[in-house]
């Protein structure tokens, strides 16, 4: 990095830079997130792919730094761009801001939403869907009971969810999974935020629920133009979604590009071992990411040199235990750490 | 019994032995446990060893000293050729208190009584069969007053009766658990083993018993002990009735790990292979248990003790002749009495360590038996 | 809620029942009956007895018949005229003694579980939020210490304390001059300055208990993805505390009020007799011991009946915090 796109950069709303989060355990420290760049643009999806524990949900976590204790942000930026009605734009660095203050509060939820992958657990079952929406509305629009009401109301109808203004008063486990999440989209963009960040939000669901949820993040796009950060274990969601896409591999980003070129011609032995894991691109299909050879190394005990290299087809003998291979530039704004590709971008 | 049959019941003794282990392991890093089962194996060797540990007998009493307060040990002697190792005290000299017109007891500084090591008194049997004179400790000369935590009222040594009374309190706890373990396990188990409808009725029997308040039950039930009863019969219906109701948790527990395990694998199998039900019982599952039935029996201990002395101190369970902690605080319960005797108390430090320890204990090897389970 | 609040009630029958059965049975235990009791009373008191009269005296009680019949005529008495038996040591029906004290008990136990949730629910709080520190620490040593002091003995040495040292009598529940007094406001502030002592040596080991309840409820709820969310809309800490894991944390709280009712009964027994409060504890004591079956098993009668009900008060209440149980039926 850094990646020169083709993207106006009055679009830019998000700016990952060299990010490192750090979870200081009494076993060691775990570096989850170990050096993470990527751009999130206004009506654009960016998806996050990558094996299980590669730092996907500690990475778009610590964005609004809700990283659980002990984790930590050690180093770098993470610059988000307001761009308010007048057409002024305000950069913010949220990593530099402390997790509990006022700023960092009047950005979550408002300005930046989120969904979880969980559903069921991530609302509250004690407390009404209209409780747990209105809170929202109330906090950041000012809005009294009555109009947070409304508001909320027509924001579970915008979501899909049937009978609105009764299953505004009921509560979350009277709702099917699918609904719930349902709830938990509404809750995330009730305040119209400009950047959605959603962690793996259909894992927890049906196959039909999954394509329902999915096309109708698709819809709330177009209609609210926001930019969106999806994190995602399906390669068949990439497809469909995706407009650029980060691969990740051990806390670090293996390669980075926009969806065409990823998918036709990947660059990094990872991502090309990811793409034969799937027999074909079809957005039904259920395929997880578990059919590359080896496993991922234990959090503890880092490779020396380039972190693929002990999965590695294409090791290039001497070289790649004694070097991590920094970004290199592939042009159209994609980017592959991999040495094999250090002529490519020199040249 | 067929090769495969006894391969498997090896490797039962392994995973048996391992998870022994484990469980060892894991509770030697919880220090305040280790401390602890240090400090509980020394009160049951106090218990056991009573009649040596003590300088005298329980009965034995010096009518002279009456409520005399405790002597201060000294551990040094000066003599002609210097301080020599030779713990002693002052004897006692009696002053009439001016205003309140009592006898008090105050240090005759003029008498020194030494204190030897297995010095010869009383004759007892130790362990039941070891005929001895011997004390671990006593003054050296049979009739000097040696009282390092005070006379009662009778001038009874209260050093020597606490220590009988351990054996008895201590000794009421783990046959009370004894006996709630009996009645735990049988309907614990049946309960989690046979489910659906003797489940249900046997929780609703341990909801309503855990449902009522429990100290005027027990008060109810030993005052209806029949006055005349010697001693030990006296000692066993006390424990019966105290474990009469504490088994119900212990009970729970059972039924807990019964009702994880019966979905396991395992059980599963030996279901499958057509092994007798018994033998799944005893050879499966309750080798995998038995960790956190240990973890609830001790905790359960200083419940039971805590019942005896509470209900001794009423003067509705235990009664004199027996000595057991709860008796000797009964002569406590006169606060005038304690107000010019206050080492009368004496006794209520030693139930405080002891449930203290018993309590870090059973936390310890809760956390040992299960390290998930918080 | 109706339905579940029905079955509740429903539920509570059979546990009434074994109830009076265990207090009949008590009430049954000593050797000889009541009769034989009253007849050496009687003749002690060099009154002859005639045959008559104790044929009566058996019609009377029912002696005469089976077991069952005995229990049926004791338990109507009670259910329909609210009449348990006689009290022989006193000579007065069982339940001129039994209501003030009764209603002393409960005022106790009532004043008792307000303190140690007073106590034991911030501290909780505090205690899982700052884990591990200082605090945290303090509180659970604490916690031990309370645990392993018999109330009794706890109630002796603050006795001990006050009357070595302040020179003052911390017994009773009243000043001498209220002891007879009737009902009125200055002997209820009386008996308020007189309700901590006891309400404290009653108080600890509960509160001690509930502290560690507390506190392990709100961890496990603390790491609950709903807290995640709730930070992630933008609420400041202390809010999002008080309103999610907090909130959470104190229905299986509420639900401890049936385990520590129980206990608290049946420690105020014991606690009262060392401070001789006029609570149930000091006449069951007597009762027991003088044979006076009558009103010592009225007594366990009623103070388990007080417990059930509490119970099922704590319920209730529970039920009306946390819809998952309203609606589960
Ligand atoms: N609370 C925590 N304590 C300690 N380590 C953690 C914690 N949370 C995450 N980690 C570490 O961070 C690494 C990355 O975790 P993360 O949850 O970001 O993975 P992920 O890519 O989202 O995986 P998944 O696909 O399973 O959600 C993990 O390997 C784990 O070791
Ligand atoms: S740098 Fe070497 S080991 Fe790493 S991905 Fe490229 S070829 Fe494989
Ligand atoms: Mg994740």
């Amino acid at each position: 990095m850094p990646v020169e796109r083709q993207l106006s950069a009055e679009d830019l709303l998000l700016e990952v830079r060299d990010l490192h989060v750090h979870f200081p355990l009494d076993e060691g420290t775990v570096k989850a997130v170990a050096g993470v760049d990527f751009d999130v643009y206004r009506n654009r999806t960016l998806c996050v792919v990558g094996e299980s524990g590669c730092g996907k949900s500690v990475s778009a976590q610590s964005i609004l730094q809700l990283v659980d204790r002990p984790g930590r942000i050690v180093q770098g930026q993470i610059r988000f761009h307001r761009h308010d009605a007048d057409g002024s734009v305000t950069v913010t660095d949220l990593a530099a801001l402390r997790s509990s203050s006022r700023a960092l509060r009047a950005i979550r939820g408002r300005h930046i939403g989120m969904v979880f992958q969980e559903p069921n657990t991530s609302l509250s079952p004690i407390h009404t869907v209209g409780n747990q929406i209105s809170e929202v509305i109330r906090l950041h629009l000012g809005e009294d009971e009555e109009a947070a009401r409304r508001r909320g109301i027509e924001m579970l109808e915008r979501v899909g969810i049937a009978r609105p203004a009764q299953n505004y008063d009921a509560y979350t486990f009277e709702l099917s999974g699918g609904m719930r999440q349902r709830v938990m989209i509404a809750m995330a963009l009730v305040c119209s935020p400009a950047l959605l960040i959603a962690d793996e939000p259909t894992t927890a669901l049906d196959v039909t629920t999954q394509a329902q949820i999915m096309s109708l993040l698709q819809e709330l796009q177009a209609d609210f133009g926001m930019g969106v950060m999806l994190i995602t274990h399906d390669l068949g969601v990439v497809a469909e979604m995706a407009d650029d896409v980060v691969v990740m591999y051990l806390g670090q980003v293996a390669e980075y590009g926009d969806v065409d070129r990823i998918f036709h011609a990947p660059a990094h032995p990872y991502t090309k071992a990811l793409l034969r894991s799937i027999p074909n691109l079809d957005f039904d299909q259920d395929i997880r990411l578990d059919s590359i050879r080896g496993m991922v190394p234990d959090p503890f005990h880092r490779p020396a040199g380039c972190p693929f290299g002990p999965r590695c087809d294409e090791v290039i003998e001497g070289r790649c235990e004694a070097e991590n291979p920094p970004a290199f530039s592939l042009g159209e704004g994609g980017s592959v750490r991999c040495l094999h590709y250090e002529e490519v971008a020199l040249s | 019994m067929t090769a495969r049959a006894m391969e498997s019941d090896r490797q039962e003794a392994i995973n048996v032995a391992t998870q022994w282990q484990l469980m060892w392991w894991r509770f030697r890093k919880h220090r305040l446990a280790m401390t602890s089962l240090v400090i509980v194996i020394l009160i049951y060797l106090v218990a056991l060893l009573a009649e040596f540990l003590a300088p005298f007998t329980p009965d034995e009493f010096q009518a002279d000293y009456t409520y005399a307060p405790p002597q201060r040990l000294h551990l040094f002697l000066e003599t002609e050729n210097g301080l020599r190792f030779q713990p002693w005290v002052y004897g006692y000299k009696v002053e009439i208190e001016e205003e309140a017109l009592r006898r008090v007891f105050v240090p005759d500084e003029e008498v020194i009584h030494e204190i030897g090591f297995f010095v010869s008194g009383v004759p007892v049997t130790l362990l039941g069969f070891l005929e001895t004179d011997r004390h671990l400790v006593g003054p050296k000369d049979p009739e000097a007053p040696m009282f390092l935590f005070g006379a009662d009222k009778l001038g009874r040594d209260m050093l020597t009766r606490m220590i009988y009374g351990t054996r008895i309190s201590m000794s009421i706890g783990l046959v009370g658990v004894a006996l709630s373990l009996i009645l735990g396990i049988l309907l614990g188990g049946l309960s989690g083993f046979l489910g659906g409808q003797v489940d249900n009725i046997i929780q609703r029997v341990i909801e309503f018993i855990r449902s009522v308040p429990t100290i005027p039950l027990w008060m109810g039930l030993a005052a209806a002990l029949p006055t005349d009863w010697p001693p030990l019969r006296i000692y066993f219906g006390i424990t019966v009735i105290l474990s009469f109701i504490g088994w119900t948790e212990l009970a729970r527990v059972i039924r807990g790990r019964f009702l994880a395990l019966r979905t396991e694998d395992f059980v599963i199998a030996a279901h499958l292979d057509g092994v007798g039900q018994m033998r799944i019982i005893l050879h499966h599952m309750v080798p995998s248990f038995l960790s956190h039935i240990i973890a609830a029996l001790t905790l359960a201990i200083p419940n039971m003790i805590l019942a005896e002395t509470s209900l001794s101190f009423l003067g509705l369970g235990l009664r004199p002749p027996i000595v057991s902690w709860g008796v000797l605080l009964q002569e406590a319960q006169n606060i005038r009495t304690v107000a010019t005797a206050p080492w009368l108390f004496s006794t209520g430090g030693a139930v405080f360590i002891a449930i203290l320890a018993l309590n870090f204990v059973g936390d310890g090897l809760r956390d040992a038996a299960d390290p998930y389970a918080r | 809620m109706l339905r579940y609040v029905l079955r509740r009630f429903l539920l509570m029958i059979p546990t009434l029942f074994g109830i009076s059965i265990i207090a009949f049975i008590i009430i049954q235990l000593p050797p000889g009956d009541y009769l034989t009791t009253v007849i050496a009373q009687l003749s002690a008191a060099g009154d002859l007895v005639e045959e008559d009269v104790i044929a009566g005296l058996k019609a009377q009680y029912g002696l005469d018949r089976p077991m069952h019949v005995q229990y049926l005529k004791w338990i109507s008495n009670i259910l329909l005229r609210g009449d348990f038996g006689t009290s022989f040591e006193w000579d007065v029906a069982v339940g001129d003694l039994i209501w003030s004290r009764l209603g002393l008990t409960v005022t106790l136990s009532v004043a008792t579980l307000l303190f140690t949730w007073a106590v034991a629910f911030p501290v909780g709080i505090y205690a899982a939020v700052r884990q591990y520190s200082w605090g945290d620490y303090f509180f659970t040593g604490i916690g031990f210490v309370g645990l392993a002091i018999p109330n009794f003995l706890l109630a002796l040495v603050l006795m001990y304390v006050a009357f070595k040292y302040f020179n003052q009598s911390v017994g009773g529940l009243f000043s001498p001059d209220f002891v007879e007094a009737p009902w009125t406001w200055a002997r209820v502030q009386d008996m308020l300055g007189h309700l901590w002592v006891p309400m404290i040596i009653l108080g600890t080991a509960g509160t001690a208990g509930l502290i560690r309840i507390m506190r392990a409820n709100l961890l496990d709820e603390l790491r609950k993805p709903y807290v995640k969310t709730a930070r992630a809309k933008g609420l400041s800490e202390l809010r999002l505390l008080l309103k999610y894991p907090v909130r959470v944390a104190l229905n299986p709280f509420v639900s401890t009020i049936g385990l520590t009712l129980p206990i608290l009964i049946s420690g105020s027994a014991i606690v009262s007799v060392v401070l001789s409060l006029p609570t149930s504890g000091p006449l069951l004591l007597r009762a027991l011991i003088a044979q006076d079956m009558y009103l010592a098993g009225s007594f366990i009668l009623m103070l388990g009946v007080i417990t059930v009900l509490g119970t099922l008060l704590s319920d209730l209440l529970l039920a009306w915090l946390d819809p998952r149980i309203r609606f589960d039926d």
